[in-house]
């Protein structure tokens, strides 16, 4: 079944698994969700909720041989992106999906200049000749607003700085006018008001090639002012999506309203007690049936042997419904 | 409770194959504030901008090249690591990453019992029982002495060295990112034991973020910091409510609102925050702004005055409105540091 025409990509009870030596840990359990054509998707979860692994079993760059995808979907233009060829994949993988990783630093060669690489991406996939890819490559950083480039161009990477390494990378993500962009946590390690030159940015790229995006955060003030539509994960399982302006306004789950609760706003009275969410993060390894997040809350529910249903509670409105965490 | 005043840190940049002294980082240039007791004094700005390095001057982790740093009353800028050592139980640093700021080879117990021997304060059994209290303070079980701090989460950790930081009862902490590598619902647990033990033992914080509704949320005043130098410092609402100078005003609009319905008016910067080594001569944020007014600054005091009671500002053309800038300029003659 290939998805609608306006759904450009289609996750579909993803799980996958990585080897450690504590036993297999399911880091993505049952993930499904969908990206429209030219919107973006937040996946938004604390440290450990195995949003990057989501991200990563799309594109198929799990570490290995740690690293398996046990089973699901990810349908992509018609082609399981699970089953794909090897080959496929690297002809879909900066071609037709674009990846933006957090650190700029480690996405980039250090021992090349920036105009090698990014006219590199225009040689393997586009097959231009020397001189076309480097043209290409020097029009790509105008388009990212990088400021004279053809001098950028013969720079190394640790000369720029963290904002201008970022833009570099969204170049080389969006070289070949990528349908889809993966970004993992683009701005985290960038300053505020570089975050904001970047997201801003990312915005009118999107209007220009009119891309889709997924969004991987922690931050939900990034998720508020850039996406369209909310993922929100919680110990390798999806508890809720909804649309940004369903979720902010009427969280359903426990765990999302805590996460939007316990972050101080300026809103916030100063020194005000915050809400918190007792306990951590769950740990994979403790293999747990029922309601994740009623174990973190120590709450032994009548249904922990029984995974909670994911349904739609509202329209376009979609939560794990616990009987304890859910509110309807 | 603390008084620093002119505090400049430079470190010597050497270069070339054989090193050659090729200037200076003006990491901490010239910055003037004070802190009283219970208070929280919020400090901002963006990475490189010499805010750690002032926290770390401020606790004597780093000599000072110029300037003075008063901790009640006693002048602490040149004191020697001998002569500062029975003074270093009244202040304490919270670090960043508590995962580096706690020996991996020492037990819990150890790490927070440290103190006191340091200190010969107590014997065994007291001690014992004070790191008991400061775990159960920091709400942590007892039995987390027994182990080591890589067995904890980040939070935990974070706690541990909150712990080790009470340990001596200190009247100022000096508080360097001590949430920013945690996670949005731990983050608040910590936020809220630190605003919790202020308020019990009357702690005066220095709190380095560079999270502005974090920093929003604990400080009672505010100092905005931009290469080297404070350029607005006011109380905590007043700045938000009000900035004046324009990179507060930027900082604060970049600040992305957890609310898609609040679509604020972005001021976005151009460029990053230039290089510390050998900075432009005037106003720095003018520079990276190429302001008209940018020459004007060159060689003009544009340390801080005062506009209404307890808001300071830089007195710089590029930067804040012209009526601003007169009121600075006609109250020039009482202008002094913020203390």
């Amino acid at each position: 079944m290939s998805p609608p025409a306006d759904i450009i990509l289609e996750v579909d009870k993803l799980i996958t698994s990585f080897e450690t030596e504590r036993g297999m840990l399911r880091a993505v359990d049952q993930v499904s969700f969908s990206v429209p054509r030219g919107k973006t998707v937040g996946i938004v979860g604390e440290s450990g909720c195995g949003k990057s692994v989501t991200a990563m079993s799309i594109i198929r760059l799990l570490p290995q041989p740690a690293g398996r995808i046990l089973g699901g979907q990810v349908r992509f233009k018609g082609l399981d992106l699970v089953r794909a060829s090897d080959a496929e994949m690297q002809k879909i993988r900066g071609g037709d999906i674009g990846v933006i990783f957090q650190e700029p630093m480690t996405a980039l060669n250090p021992v090349h200049r920036i105009g090698r690489q990014v006219a590199e991406i225009f040689r393997i996939h586009k097959k231009f000749s020397r001189r076309d890819a480097w043209d290409a490559a020097t029009e790509m950083l105008q388009r990212v607003r990088i400021p004279d480039p053809e001098k950028r161009m013969m720079d190394y990477p640790h000369q720029l700085s963290g904002g201008m390494r970022q833009r570099i990378v969204i170049a080389l993500a969006l070289a070949c006018k990528p349908s889809l962009v993966i970004a993992d946590e683009p701005t985290t390690a960038l300053d505020v008001t570089v975050q904001a030159q970047i997201l801003d940015l990312m915005t009118q790229l999107q209007d220009e090639i009119g891309m889709s995006i997924i969004l991987i955060t922690h931050d939900l003030g990034v998720i508020a002012e850039t996406c369209d539509e909310v993922v929100v994960m919680y110990a390798g399982r999806v508890v809720e999506r909804a649309s940004a302006a369903d979720l902010f306004d009427h969280p359903l789950h426990a765990y999302t309203r805590g996460l939007l609760q316990s972050i101080p706003t300026l809103e916030t009275p100063s020194k005000a007690v915050l809400q918190t969410i007792p306990g951590m993060v769950a740990s994979l390894a403790d293999h747990v049936h029922g309601c994740r997040f009623c174990q973190r809350m120590g709450r032994r529910s009548s249904v922990s042997n029984e995974r909670p249903r994911f349904a739609e509670v509202a329209p376009g409105h979609w939560a794990e419904i616990c009987p304890l965490c859910t509110s309807q | 409770m603390l008084d620093v005043r002119d505090l400049c840190v430079h470190f010597p940049v050497r270069s070339g194959i054989i090193p050659r002294h090729a200037g200076f980082v003006r990491a901490v240039d010239g910055v003037s504030l004070h802190i009283q007791p219970g208070e929280t004094l919020g400090l901002v700005g963006e990475s490189g901008c010499g805010k750690s390095t002032l926290g770390k001057a401020i606790v004597r982790l780093l000599k000072p090249t110029s300037g003075s740093i008063h901790l009640e009353g006693t002048d602490i800028t040149g004191l020697n690591q001998r002569a500062l050592r029975p003074l270093r139980r009244n202040f304490q640093m919270i670090f960043q990453d508590p995962a580096e700021s706690l020996d991996p080879r020492m037990s819990v117990q150890a790490i927070i019992e440290e103190p006191f021997i340091i200190h010969g304060l107590g014997d065994r059994a007291n001690r014992r029982k004070q790191v008991h209290e400061l775990l159960d303070r920091v709400g942590l079980p007892a039995a987390a002495g027994e182990r080591y701090a890589f067995e904890f989460s980040g939070g935990q950790r974070q706690r541990i060295g909150i712990a080790r930081a009470l340990a001596l009862k200190p009247k100022l902490i000096v508080c360097d990112e001590p949430v920013s590598a945690l996670d949005v619902s731990v983050q608040s647990q910590i936020l809220n034991l630190l605003v919790e033990l202020q308020r019990d033992f009357a702690l005066s914080y220095l709190f380095i973020a560079h999270d502005l509704s974090v920093v929003k949320h604990v400080s009672d005043r505010v100092a905005v910091m931009y290469l080297g130098k404070l350029v607005e410092l006011a109380p905590a609402e007043t700045i938000y409510r009000d900035p004046r100078h324009a990179y507060t005003k930027a900082l604060l609009s970049a600040i992305p609102s957890p609310d898609p319905k609040v679509k604020r008016a972005k001021i976005l910067l151009e460029g990053d925050v230039p290089s510390p080594i050998n900075p432009p001569p005037g106003s720095a944020f003018g520079h990276r702004m190429s302001h008209p007014r940018y020459a004007e600054t060159i060689g003009a005091d544009l340390s801080l005055g005062r506009i209404a009671p307890g808001h300071w500002l830089a007195a710089d053309p590029c930067c804040i409105s012209n009526e601003d800038l007169a009121a600075l300029r006609k109250g020039s003659g009482t202008r002094q540091s913020p203390a």
